[in-house]
């Protein structure tokens, strides 16, 4: 009776037994799991916020642009920033993505993954990662819509934004980013693009800006720069706060990883070097001209964030501060050189923030750089000595060569083909109605006077 | 003592002053208008409605002259302006009665200056 009780209760114990074991082991199995699938949520979703704030920057280069420039052009400004970033999208997703993060060929070229191709199921990474890129791409293209504002045949524009999202920014992309890129493999470090996307639209910029030659009363009969100041100067402000909260998603989303904890380091030493680019350019130009001027401290804050792209996992917050007062002067006296010297009209001082402070950001990576932060290599004044410098201003040169000479042949064609420039009635009519045929504030008195 | 009274073209104001300082006419007032004469309104579309513009924009100039400048003046303002199209715009010419300097109590030919 005992003994029949005894293995009575022993079989349920038994059994109760090896449940418990089996679960353990099925919980310790469901557990590593459940821990890379986090992972992989947490990446998607904190890459992805950080697609959707570089996205609004598109608002922010909107609204700068438009401010800094004339009533009579507003509507063709917004159209520009709209449809590039359209535009853009579809050659990104077509041919741009594939050249830029392929399979490497010499590297020069990626050369797989056309269409998304290379998406293999719907929670495919590749979809945040397109995403994120997407709207980089879409930032080097916009860059250029500033600096030919006012005089750019829009037909003539939506072309170029095509060409330079499907070839000419994820060409140099890849060499910079790509697995096997040579700028890559060379160790050349551009965290968040200060190269691979500020000065590659810096610098076809200036050759547009160069190519259509200086708005209709920009230059006096005696060669002497004349204002033409942009009408909306709080929207202007508006776009630069929206750009630098974009920013805290370009530069902390970089890592590419939720899991990263660097990405508050990031996002610190991205807002203090801003806010030592706006008070160095506030100074500089009260000292040198007596006022603070607004636009030009608002140039200093980009110049800032533009500088310190490249750097902001590499540098300590004190280095980041030093990046962006450098930049801060460094954009006034560019924005001076471009406009007084080259005469070359830049209405919005595009070349001045993205190309001289996004190749100055990078070389200073060079410079500033310090074990402890980021990837770890270690800049000139941290005892790298020079070679990570050298490999620095090798890859800006290089980027900044490739761009120019794309951006002339690109502008070429154009010139030759639809024609680059409006006429000069068109353009002192204003865009907007011989463009677009609409205005920008209907209703209200626009004096259209030069 | 005239008062010129020009309404241009606005897109052709630069070209105007500009003729105007050639000639040392350098005292003007400019104002918006609308208004339409012989020349007919332009289409705008908006929201693929087209919509006919019949006012036009127009800029009106006033300058105050004595009799020695009128033809001068009349003669820059045309320069300046006309490009031989339909909306190029019209000039008138009133007397002046009087002028009066506020700051000095000037009157006259002293005042216009």
């Amino acid at each position: 009776m005992f003994n029949k009780i005894k293995k009575f209760l022993l079989m349920p114990a038994l059994i109760v037994g090896m449940l418990v074991f089996a679960s353990y082991a099925h919980a310790e199995d469901s557990l590593a799991t459940n821990i890379a699938d986090m992972t992989s949520s947490i990446n998607t979703i904190w890459v992805l916020v950080a697609a959707f704030l570089v996205f609004f920057m598109q608002a922010g280069f909107a609204l700068v642009e438009t401010g800094f420039t004339r009533a009579k052009n507003s509507v063709n400004i917004i159209m520009k920033n709209a449809m590039d970033f359209c535009f853009g999208s579809i050659a990104f997703y077509f041919i741009g993505y594939a050249l830029m993060f392929g399979a490497d060929k010499a590297g020069l070229i990626g050369t797989t993954g056309f269409m998304l191709s290379a998406a293999e199921s719907t929670s495919s990474w590749h979809y945040t990662f397109w995403l994120f890129q997407c709207v980089f791409a879409a930032t080097a293209a916009t860059i250029v819509s500033g600096a030919m504002a006012e005089r750019t045949r829009f037909s003539s524009y939506l072309v170029y934004s095509v060409l330079i999202s499907a070839f000419l920014y994820p060409i140099s992309g890849h060499w910079i980013w790509g697995t096997g890129g040579w700028l890559a493999t060379a160790g050349f470090v551009d965290f968040a693009g200060s190269t691979a996307v500020h000065s590659v639209g810096g610098w076809v910029a200036l050759m547009g800006a160069m190519m259509l030659g200086p708005r209709i009363g920009k230059y006096g009969k005696d060669g002497s720069s004349r204002v033409i100041a942009g009408h909306n100067i709080p929207m202007a402000a508006l776009g630069v706060f929206i750009l630098w909260f974009g920013w805290f998603g370009f530069n902390p989303g970089s890592t590419l990883s939720g899991m990263d904890l660097s990405i508050a380091h990031i996002a610190v030493t991205t807002n203090l070097s801003a806010a030592a680019g706006a008070i160095s350019a506030m100074c500089f130009v009260w000292l040198k001209f007596g006022k603070p001027d607004l636009s030009m401290t608002m140039n200093g804050a980009l110049a800032g964030l533009v500088g310190i792209t490249a750097g902001c996992a590499n540098v300590s917050p004190l280095s980041a501060i030093i990046i962006g007062t450098i930049a801060g002067i460094l954009v006034v006296m560019s924005v001076e050189f471009i406009d007084k010297t080259l005469k070359i009209d830049d209405p919005v001082g595009a070349v001045s923030v993205h190309a001289v402070c996004g190749s100055f950001g990078t070389i200073a990576v060079g410079l500033f750089a310090q074990e402890g932060y980021g990837s770890g290599v270690k800049g000139l004044f941290f005892g790298g000595g020079l070679t990570q410098l050298i490999t620095q201003i090798k890859g800006v040169v290089a980027v900044g060569a490739w761009a120019m000479v794309g951006g002339i042949i690109i502008f070429t064609i154009l010139k030759k083909t639809i024609g680059l420039r409006v006429s000069a009635e068109e353009e002192i009519k204003g865009l907007d109605i011989e463009e677009h045929g609409m205005e920008a504030y209907a209703g209200f008195q626009v004096f259209m006077t030069e | 003592m005239k008062l010129i009274i020009a309404l241009i073209q606005p897109h052709k104001l630069p070209d105007v002053k500009e003729a105007l300082l050639e000639a040392n006419i350098g005292k003007m007032t400019i104002t918006n208008a609308l208004g339409c004469g012989q020349q007919q309104g332009y289409t705008e579309t908006y929201r693929g409605v087209i919509e006919e513009v019949h006012l036009l924009k127009k800029v009106r100039i006033e300058i105050a002259v004595n009799d020695d400048y009128v033809k001068p003046t009349l003669d820059a303002i045309i320069k300046g302006a006309r490009t031989d199209n339909i909306g190029d715009g019209k000039i008138f010419v009133l007397d002046l009665v009087d002028c009066i300097r506020i700051r000095t109590g000037e009157t006259g030919s002293d005042a216009i200056g």
